[in-house]
C-alpha cells in the first residue's frame, strides 16, 4: 500500500472517530496541529538545522487571531485563520532573513532567544496581551455560518484534516523540488552546494519561511480550537515538544510528524489516565528509546522494514 | 533612578551573576571539552538546589546547626549530585550516543532533563522549598545607605570567583587539566599521545555537573525552589554561553556579569523587559559577532 493512500485512509479514519465520538474532536484537532507544526520544524531540520523556538510562530499566529477577533468581532473564522497565518509567515520571513546566517547550535539558540523574548513580552504587557492568563477567543462565525460548539468543532476538524492532507502532499512535493533537494544538500556539504552556484543562505531562508507558514497555520487553528491563547504556546518546552514529535515520527515522509504527534498525544493521554504526574518522564524515556532504537523515527524504521522485506522503496 | 537604587541594582546583579556564572561555567566546560550542549544541566541546577535544601534541613534537625555545617551541607549536596549525575550523563552520552549527531546528543540531554523534571516532582512535590537560615546567620553589610546580606554580596560571588580561579589552575597547572585541554584541541591526537579519553571525559562531566549543582545549592538560601526553575536557569545560562562564545571560560565570567547586571538594572528601570534582557543582549551581540564575543577566529566546531 502506498503511503499516500495510507495517509488519506488514516485521515478518513480520524474523521470517523471524530464523528462517532464527539468528545475526541478537540483532541484530534490539537493532534493535527501538533503534526502540522512538527512538519514545519522538519523543513529546516532537513538541512541539519534544528530550531528550539519554532513554537513562537504558532504563538504569534494565535495572538494574531485573538487580536483580530477582538478588533473585528464579526470576522469569519476562516478569514481569521488566513490573516493570522499571513502575519505568522511574514514574521518568519523577516526573522528568517537574520537567523539563516547561523548554523547548528547558534541557529537553535537564536530561535530560542527570540521566542523567549516574545513569551516574556506577552506575559508582561498585561494591558495589551492579558498577561499570562492570555486572551479568550470567542467562537467566531465560521464559513459564514453561526454555529453551535459541536458543529463548529466538526467543521474545524474537517478543515484541519483537509489542511493536513494538503500540507503532507506539499511536503512530499517540496522535498522532491530543487529547493528541497538543495536543503538536504546543505546538510551533507554546504561548501559544495555553494560551488554548484546555489546560495545556501537563500535556500535556507525559503525553507525557513515555509516552515514558519506551517507552524503559523497550526497555531491559528489551535487558537480557534482551544478558544484561548496564552504565552505558554511559545514556550521553549513547547518548541522542544515539536522537535521531539519530529524525531519520534521521523521526517523522511510527510506522514512521520503526524504519526509522531499521534504517538505523542497517545502517550500523554495514557499517562494522564494511568500515571498522572509522570507523563514527562514517560515522554523522556520514549525519546531515549526512539533515538537508541530507531534513529530515523517511526516512519524511517517502517520504510527500512519495507525495503528489507523486498516490497520496494516508497517515494 | 537615585544612587541607592543603582547600588541595590548592582548588588542584585553581582549576586545573580555569581549563580549564573557557576552554572554557565559547568555548561561551557562540558561543551568545550566534549562538544555536547547539555540541556540536562538545568536538572543539575534544580537537583542541586533540592538536595541542598533537604540536606541543610537534615543538618539543622540533627544538631549540626552551626553555620559552617549549614554551609558545608550546601557544598556536599552539590558534590553528591554532581558526582552521580555527571557519571550518569557520561555513560549515556559518551558511551551510548557518542557517534551521533550533535543535535541528537542535544536531544538525549533534553530527554534526561524532561525525565528529571518529573523525578523532582515525585521526590520533593510541587510546593516551594527554601533554606534561608544561613542567610540570616551571616547577617548583613552596609554599603553606603543600602543594607545587603553578606551571603549574597560576599559568599556567592566569592565562590564563583574561587571556582573560576580553581578551574583555571586545574586546566593550566595540573596533569589532568592539561590532558583536558589537549582533548579540546584534538581528540584523536590526544588519544594517540596516551590521554585516557574516557577517564578525562568522565572527569569533565563530573566537574561540570558539580558546578551546575553548586549553582543550584547556593541559590536555595536566597530563592525558593519551585518546579520549572531548572528550565529557566538552563535557558539563561545557554544565552551566557552562546554570547560569550562556546567553550570560553573567561568570556563566560564577563558575560555573566554583564547579563546579571543588565537584568537586575532592568528590574528597576524597565520592568517590562527584565526577563527578556539576557536574550536581547544575546541577539545584539550575535548580530555583530556571529560566533560570540570572545571567540577567537576558527572554523566552526559544531
Amino acid at each position: 500500500m502506498k503511503l499516500g493512500v495510507f495517509s488519506v485512509l488514516s485521515v478518513l479514519g480520524l474523521l470517523a472517530i471524530g464523528v462517532a465520538f464527539p468528545w475526541t474532536k478537540t483532541m484530534l484537532i490539537i493532534g493535527l496541529c501538533y503534526g502540522l507544526s512538527a512538519l514545519g520544524v522538519a523543513i529546516p531540520a532537513r538541512s541539519g538545522q534544528v530550531s528550539f523556538g519554532h513554537a513562537m510562530f504558532a504563538c504569534v499566529a494565535a495572538y494574531a487571531v485573538a487580536f483580530l477577533a477582538r478588533a473585528f468581532p464579526l470576522m469569519d473564522g476562516v478569514v481569521l485563520i488566513v490573516l493570522a497565518t499571513l502575519v505568522g509567515t511574514l514574521f518568519a520571513t523577516v526573522l528568517g532573513s537574520f537567523v539563516v546566517r547561523y548554523r547548528g547550535i547558534f541557529f537553535g539558540m537564536l530561535n530560542l532567544a527570540v521566542s523567549m523574548v516574545i513569551v516574556a513580552l506577552l506575559g508582561k504587557l498585561y494591558e495589551l496581551s492579558g498577561g499570562t492568563d492570555g486572551i479568550r477567543v470567542p467562537r467566531p462565525v465560521f464559513w459564514g455560518l453561526v454555529t453551535e460548539r459541536s458543529e463548529f468543532e466538526t467543521m474545524l476538524l474537517f478543515m484541519s484534516c483537509g489542511i493536513a492532507l494538503m500540507a503532507g502532499w506539499f511536503y512530499q512535493r517540496f522535498t522532491q523540488s530543487a529547493t528541497g533537494q538543495a536543503l538536504g544538500g546543505l546538510k551533507s556539504n554546504e561548501t559544495r552546494l555553494e560551488y554548484l552556484g546555489i546560495s545556501a543562505h537563500h535556500i535556507l531562508w525559503v525553507g525557513y519561511a515555509w516552515s514558519g507558514f506551517f507552524v503559523s497555520l497550526a497555531g491559528a487553528i489551535f487558537a480557534l480550537a482551544q478558544g484561548l491563547v496564552t504565552p505558554d504556546m511559545g514556550a521553549w518546552t513547547r518548541s522542544g515538544e515539536l522537535v521531539f514529535i519530529m524525531i519520534l515520527g521521523g521526517s523522511s515522509h510527510a506522514l512521520g510528524p503526524f504519526v509522531g504527534a499521534a504517538v505523542f498525544q497517545a502517550v500523554k493521554l495514557f499517562a494522564s489516565a494511568y500515571m498522572a504526574g509522570v507523563w514527562q518522564m514517560l515522554l523522556g524515556f520514549t525519546l531515549l528509546a526512539v533515538i537508541a532504537l530507531a534513529p530515523e523515527g517511526i516512519m524511517g524504521a517502517w520504510q527500512t522494514y519495507r525495503n528489507r522485506s523486498g516490497k520496494g522503496a516508497q517515494p | 533612578m537615585n544612587f541607592d537604587t543603582l547600588l541595590l541594582g548592582v548588588a542584585d546583579g553581582i549576586s545573580y551573576a555569581g549563580l549564573l556564572f557557576l552554572v554557565s561555567l559547568g555548561l561551557t566546560l562540558i561543551f568545550g571539552v566534549l562538544g555536547v550542549l547539555n540541556i540536562a544541566h538545568g536538572s543539575l541546577y534544580a537537583l542541586g538546589g533540592y538536595v541542598a535544601a533537604s540536606l541543610s534541613a537534615f543538618a539543622m534537625r540533627h544538631a549540626f546547626d552551626a553555620t559552617p555545617w549549614l554551609f558545608f551541607s550546601l557544598v556536599v549536596a552539590a558534590m553528591l549530585v554532581g558526582l552521580l549525575m555527571g557519571l550518569l550523563l557520561d555513560v549515556l552520552l559518551l558511551r551510548y550516543f557518542q557517534k551521533r549527531d550533535p543535535v541528537i546528543q542535544l536531544l538525549v540531554t533534553f530527554a534526561v532533563f524532561v525525565i528529571f523534571e518529573d523525578v523532582q516532582k515525585l521526590i520533593w512535590g510541587t510546593s516551594p522549598y527554601a533554606a534561608g537560615e544561613i542567610v540570616s546567620r551571616l547577617g548583613t553589610v552596609e554599603l553606603f545607605a543600602v543594607t545587603y546580606t553578606v551571603y549574597q554580596i560576599m559568599v556567592i560571588p566569592g565562590i564563583a570567583l574561587a571556582s573560576y580561579i580553581g578551574l583555571n589552575f586545574f586546566l593550566k597547572k595540573t596533569l589532568w587539566g592539561k590532558q583536558t585541554v589537549a582533548l579540546t584541541h584534538h581528540r584523536e591526537v590526544a588519544m594517540a599521545m596516551g590521554v585516557n579519553v574516557k577517564k578525562i571525559g568522565a572527569l569533565v562531566f563530573v566537574l561540570g555537573a558539580m558546578l551546575g549543582a553548586l549553582g543550584g545549592a547556593l541559590a536555595v538560601p536566597v530563592s525558593s525552589l519551585t518546579p520549572g526553575m531548572g528550565a529557566e536557569m538552563i535557558v539563561v545560562s545557554f544565552t551566557v554561553v552562546a554570547t560569550a562564545g562556546l567553550g570560553q571560560i573567561t568570556g563566560a565570567l564577563i558575560t555573566s556579569l554583564m547579563i546579571g547586571l543588565a537584568r537586575s538594572m532592568a528590574v528597576y528601570l524597565l520592568p517590562e523587559v527584565d526577563v527578556a534582557m539576557p536574550y536581547i543582549i544575546m541577539l545584539l551581540v550575535l548580530l555583530l559577532r556571529p560566533n560570540g564575543l570572545f571567540t577567537v577566529a576558527q572554523s566552526r566546531r559544531i
